[in-house]
């Protein structure tokens, strides 16, 4: 065994791996060879886009939240409750993930819209309206990132040992008081991992934002909108754009890694 | 399956080798039938905006009926892409572009024949949902804080034209949203997501009962003119002439008109 591991990667596996990694990663350095290097600093440094990237980050790390907040305890409901139907449930709540997003935000419209089934009662009884708000950008986010992190968080849950819980339920632990304790700890990596494609998700989305959110700049104009309408007018300038979306979230992507999952795993 | 998707392509490359072997065949064809009793047959091909599509379908349908040997295909896209088209050497009789920037690639190339003609025109329009719920009059509600209001996008034409006759009317708008298209601004007005979006005529035309169009004295600011021309290198000019020719007619233009189209 030891001398096999040590022989390398078999073939069967080497090829189809190298042609995946040539694959996701020629088109990016595409953008790097085509990007006009010298409008990059005067594209980094107009208010525009400082305005996008920050809105950006703030609406990704917000879906990312409220995804957390209501998606962990989904997933246990659907990895360890024994609640009917939970498979349609499951079927369900994961919708968004095939959904194309442009139809996410018109059934966004059609819920919480100024007309929708719970836009409109808000409209008239708080004068609260959704559409074309920051708001709107973090509800269609959270719509198109959340089943990202509800499905790894189930995946880990499934994966880990019940017999942990089970202990603590002979010492006496409630339910709650057992996810607390031991259940979360014990899944942190995997809630962790499912927050990170969660934010990745929230920070690409595009289809669900422009149509449920509009595009406003300072408001609801994400980078990845400003991205699209570069390259109406200004290909060059949508590059240079893409290249700064890109670097920030690699950048946050790794320091994740390092700092926090790799932590969190070795915890586990 | 590798020999299926092979099969797939050569039919793909016989099918458009085949589409450019009938343009060939026909322009002797249409060459010799001058006498106005014969008319013009083989195959025309006409390149028009994607804005054109109904008006055009039409109008290629009347002119084959009156001309039982003439078969009209068509290529709609966008006004640039088609331009590049020509100029790169695709076989087209005809040239209608939304804008005349696009014209003007293909009359520089000097394969316009003859002067292009404008057919028709395009006017914005504020468009609002059915019974204009917040009272809308004019470009001037632009400017009201409390409704919700959607604009094109400064970087597509239809923004670009909307901020001509904002500044023409002296308007500071308060959009809520600029929409990436023209369509994504009326899909909002259909939707009752807002009171009031700045499009097309052609678009509220579009739209059905669900949206009303109001005029406004601005949009003269802000004319986009469709031109129109046969090509030098058309494979069937008979043909391509005779369809300009039933596109400026009477009956040319009150189906463009019918379609919310202004005409000359």
């Amino acid at each position: 065994m030891r001398g096999r591991r040590e022989a390398g990667v078999p073939a069967p596996l080497l090829v189809p791996a190298l042609l995946a990694v040539a694959f996701l990663v020629l088109p990016l350095l595409g953008l790097l060879v085509r990007a006009p290097w010298s409008e990059l600093w005067p594209q980094l440094s107009s208010p525009a886009v400082g305005q996008a990237l920050r809105l950006s980050l703030v609406s990704a790390t917000a879906a990312t939240l409220v995804s957390v907040v209501l998606g962990v305890p989904l997933a246990w409901v659907l990895a360890r409750s024994r609640i009917r139907g939970r498979s349609v449930l499951r079927a369900l709540v994961t919708v968004p993930l095939v959904l194309p997003p442009v139809v996410g935000g018109v059934a966004l419209f059609l819920v919480l819209g100024r007309q929708g089934l719970v836009g409109a009662w808000l409209d008239e009884a708080f004068g609260l309206t959704i559409p074309f708000t920051t708001t709107a950008v973090v509800i269609a986010e959270t719509f198109v990132a959340m089943p990202f992190l509800v499905i790894s968080v189930e995946g880990a849950l499934r994966a880990a040992d019940a017999r942990f819980e089970d202990a603590a339920a002979t010492l006496g632990a409630d339910r709650w008081t057992t996810f607390r304790r031991v259940t979360l700890p014990l899944v942190a990596p995997g809630v962790a991992a499912g927050a990170v494609l969660c934010w990745a998700r929230a920070l690409g989305e595009f289809g669900a934002t422009i149509t449920f959110a509009g595009n406003f700049p300072g408001t609801t104009q994400t980078m990845p909108l400003a991205v699209y309408l570069a390259l109406q007018r200004d290909p060059q300038a949508a590059v240079v754009l893409s290249l700064v979306l890109l670097a920030v979230s690699l950048a946050t992507l790794l320091l994740l890694r390092d700092r926090w999952l790799s932590r969190a795993g070795a915890a586990a | 399956m590798g020999g299926r998707w092979a099969a797939g392509l050569v039919a793909v490359a016989l099918g458009v080798a085949g589409c450019g072997g009938d343009d060939g065949a026909a322009a002797p064809g249409g060459a010799t039938s001058s006498a106005p009793d014969d008319g013009p047959s083989g195959t025309l091909t006409v390149f028009a905006a994607a804005s054109l599509t109904d008006v055009f379908t039409d109008l290629g349908g009347r002119l084959e009926g009156q001309h039982p040997g003439l078969d009209v295909q068509f290529n709609f896209a966008g006004s640039s892409a088609l331009a590049t088209q020509v100029v790169q050497g695709a076989p087209a009789d005809v040239f209608a572009s939304a804008a005349e920037p696009q014209m003007a690639t293909v009359t520089d190339a000097g394969l316009a024949a003859g002067e292009p003609a404008v057919v028709a025109a395009n006017v914005l329009q504020i468009a609002v949902p059915a019974g204009n719920p917040a009272g809308v009059t004019g470009l001037a509600d632009f400017a009201r804080e409390e409704l919700a209001l959607a604009v094109c996008a400064p970087e597509v034409p239809c923004g670009a034209a909307s901020e001509e006759v904002f500044a023409a009317a002296g308007v500071a708008a308060v959009p809520d949203t600029q929409e990436e298209d023209v369509r994504a601004a009326l899909t909002k007005v259909e939707l009752g997501e807002v009171d009031a979006a700045l499009v097309y005529t052609t678009d509220v035309a579009s739209a059905g009962d669900a949206v009303e169009g109001l005029d406004f004295p601005e949009s003269a600011e802000a004319v986009n003119a469709y031109p129109i021309a046969t090509l030098t290198g058309a494979p069937n000019p008979d043909a391509a002439a005779a369809f300009v020719e039933l596109v400026l007619s009477e009956e040319g233009r009150a189906a463009l008109s019918g379609a919310g189209f202004r005409v000359p």
